[in-house]
């Protein structure tokens, strides 16, 4: 017989309010309204407000002379820069603080959280003990904390203490030796042609793996070239490098790196609080892999640098990316707390913009859009890195 | 064939008991004992010195600093003599007992509501309930209890208000977020996406600047909002985004069954809500919830930058006393300690829930 079924016509629109398209135009054009009209009310009274104790608005203050100055910058600033290199200044310190952070407090989150799960019940112990403190209390709390420490109980420079040759810890920072010399340039330019080396040597060596079944040491012969190129690009080509080591000369170090004590206690809080949230992360990556994945591993006979390696890792790392992402986003944002201890990143620049100039939402603006930029970098890549990783189902 | 029993030997000595426990626990691969030698020295060489500093050296009956810094030990001294300043900050001396009792109330508060005995549908009104007392004992002025200004307030009870207010008033406001964000209206969805990608992009130290700098700005001339309501304002616009997400996850574990099964009854948009959907999705989230509660009662502390007298702040006001110098140590250990106290029992709380509530969805 054949089919009668039409195929289904849409539903006519009645302008009623029982038609729930309808209703829903309705509704989100009463939501607009409402929000438009807060937004207008709100606009206009800050309108009245500035144009009330003189303020301007506009970002034209970016361009006048800032005439205060920065403890410490990365890139060369004087009190007669602009307001907009100041920003700038502290733009470049919250990238330092947040990068040196999240490098070494993967580092050290991902020992803690190995050592959580470890056999050895002393190990164990204290990597919860360590875990459950540091969570615990505010990060503001233990910034102060190491800031108190630093100033107030290390020694003076004269009697700095000296854990390693060329380490110098006292209550005007922390002193490192550092590399100096023309080849400096040279050992970086090695260090990316090393990389890419590396890369299209991994091609090479998974192609050639399929292709026949012979295992290229990879592992080696990177450890190899990143130890020894680089120092030969920059004997070759460069005039060569030296250790420059910090030496007492009066009051003070001169020479070498310096950790200024803000610098030194940021990072310690920042890196100590969130390795242990980090080491949490790992360990339940770890722990959801299945018990057979490892038994199965160990029937095959591989060590236990390789069960790790290929058949562990890859599966915890797919449900380590996504909380860790939100950790390095919380590593970012808690920089912010530098204001309250005195290093100068963005937000303790702005702030004093703002108190200067008196625009106080030009100055929010260029904070909120600084970190959302950050935050929203961080997000894509790591984004990318997940769906790399990510299960192919079907 | 030999029949006679022998009496059952015991096993050999180096495998029962604590020789055993060690050998499998702290010494059973090389690397486990050398790192096994290598902690139990850093110990030795740690917690002894720790030890006689925190206890055993320390001073408790010192009238004054020079006497306590003779000691070698921590200066206790310190904290009995400034613990009213740092507990309760400039709230009149003589009625201090208010904010104490105010204390007292909130964390039963918090207590009763981990309870599941009161997980019934007059929470939200106990709470209501419980806060306006709150409210009542710290401003006074009823009852026959004398007025204090909320600039006087500080301290413990400051810490736990901003954190039990925020959370109180930002739960509806994220559930609202939540659907918002969920919903099928655009405009609707549009407004909430950006508000909650917007507020979780920024640090709480740009929202807590925000509030209290542009606020005034926002409101008509001669309008004037307090600075303690400023900073319970972002903080209450903080949790709403992160709870909004929390909730939402929730919504999205729901099975699409549940919303088919409650259209086919013919319910609404409100109704399927209200007596299907968020029963379930609430249930879900409450372990996030409870990390959000922890995070933000932590956050609080960073009220202290824009100069709201909470526990941190009155710890370091305590510090600024001239005839008691340089003892930060002692002073951030405390407050340290009252954190502690606070986050790691909920926290414990929490990880006894998740596994309560896990074996309640197994069958």
């Amino acid at each position: 017989m054949a089919s009668n079924n039409p195929v289904p016509r849409k539903p006519r629109r009645r302008l009623s309010w029982n038609d729930p398209f309808t209703r829903s135009i309705i509704y989100q054009v009463l939501i607009l309204g409402l929000v438009a009209v807060a937004v207008w009310y709100l606009v206009s009274n800050t309108l009245y407000n500035l144009s009330a104790r003189n303020i301007s608005t506009g970002f034209g203050f970016l361009g006048r002379e800032a005439g205060f100055a920065i403890g410490e910058s990365s890139i060369d600033y004087s009190p007669r820069d602009t307001y907009g290199r100041a920003i700038l200044v502290g733009l470049v310190n919250t990238l330092k603080v947040s990068i040196i952070g999240i490098v070494a407090a993967t580092l050290l989150g991902t020992l803690i959280g190995v050592a959580r799960l470890s056999k050895n019940w002393l190990i164990q112990r204290l990597a919860v003990a360590y875990i459950e403190v540091m969570r615990n209390i505010p990060l503001l709390l233990q910034l102060f904390f190491w800031y108190a420490i630093i100033t107030e109980t290390m020694p003076g420079p004269r009697q700095a203490l000296n854990p390693v040759s060329g380490v110098f810890i006292s209550n005007r920072g922390l002193k490192i030796p550092a590399l100096t010399g023309d080849g400096l340039v040279w050992l970086f330019g090695g260090l990316g042609v090393v990389l890419v080396l590396m890369l299209c040597l991994a091609r090479w060596a998974r192609y050639r793996q399929q292709a026949t079944g012979r295992i290229f040491p990879l592992f080696r012969v990177s450890f190899a070239l990143i130890v020894l190129l680089p120092w030969l690009a920059a004997y070759l080509g460069g005039g060569g490098l030296q250790l420059e080591l910090p030496e007492l000369r009066g009051f003070n170090f001169v020479g070498g790196l310096t950790f200024s004590p803000e610098l030194a206690a940021l990072l310690a809080g920042l890196i100590i609080y969130t390795s242990a949230f980090i080491a949490e992360v790992v360990r339940s990556g770890i722990q959801a892999v299945g018990k057979g994945q490892w038994e199965a591993a160990e029937a095959l006979g591989l060590s236990r640098a390789r069960m790790m390696r290929l058949v562990i890792l890859p599966q915890a790392l797919r449900v380590i990316i996504p909380p860790m992402t939100s950790q390095f986003l919380n590593l970012t944002k808690n920089s912010s707390l530098a204001v309250a201890i005195g290093y100068p990143d963005i937000v303790s620049v702005v702030n004093t913009t703002l108190n200067q100039t008196g625009q106080a939402i030009e100055g929010i603006l260029i904070i909120m859009a600084a970190y959302l930029t950050v935050s929203l970098s961080i997000s894509v890549f790591m984004n990318w890195y997940n769906k790399r990783i990510a299960l192919v189902e079907r | 064939m030999n029949t006679a029993s022998t009496a059952a030997l015991a096993p050999p000595r180096h495998q029962i008991g604590l020789l055993a426990w060690i050998r499998a626990n702290l010494f059973s691969s090389p690397v486990n004992a050398i790192v096994t030698v290598l902690s139990v020295w850093f110990l030795l060489m740690s917690v002894p010195a720790a030890l006689n500093w925190l206890f055993f050296d320390a001073n408790l009956e010192a009238t004054s600093a020079q006497q306590c810094r003779q000691a070698s030990g921590a200066c206790w001294a310190f904290i009995r003599e400034k613990h009213r300043l740092i507990l309760f900050g400039i709230y009149p001396y003589d009625e201090q007992w208010r904010p104490l009792l105010a204390t007292i109330l909130l964390t039963g508060l918090i207590i009763c509501s981990c309870i599941r005995w009161f997980w019934k549908a007059w929470l939200p009104l106990f709470w209501m309930a419980g806060l306006a007392l709150v409210a009542v004992l710290m401003w006074g002025g009823v009852f026959g209890l004398s007025y204090v200004d909320n600039s006087m307030w500080g301290g413990l009870p400051l810490t736990l208000i901003l954190a039990t207010f925020g959370i109180a008033f930002a739960f509806p406001l994220g559930l609202l977020l939540a659907l918002g964000r969920t919903s099928r209206l655009p405009a609707v969805k549009a407004l909430c996406v950006v508000y909650i990608e917007l507020i979780r992009g920024v640090p709480l130290i740009s929202l807590l600047f925000m509030s209290s700098v542009m606020l005034p700005l926002f409101l008509p001339a001669g309008f004037n909002i307090d600075k303690l309501l400023r900073a319970q304002i972002a903080i209450i616009l903080f949790a709403a985004a992160y709870i909004a997400e929390t909730v939402r996850g929730g919504l999205q574990a729901i099975p699409k069954g549940q919303y088919e099964g409650a259209e086919s009854l013919g319910l609404s948009y409100w109704q399927t809500m209200r007596m299907i959907i968020l029963p379930q999705a609430l249930k879900v989230v409450i372990p996030p919830l409870v990390s959000i509660f922890i995070a933000l009662f932590k956050d609080t502390s960073l009220v202290v930058i824009i100069g709201i007298f909470d526990l941190t702040q009155a710890a370091k006001t305590a510090l600024a006393d001239a005839s008691w110098r340089g003892f930060s140590a002692e002073a951030y250990l405390f407050i340290a300690l009252i954190y502690f106290a606070y986050c790691y029992s909920i926290s414990r709380y929490s990880r006894a829930l998740e596994r309560r509530l896990a074996t309640d969805h197994e069958r």
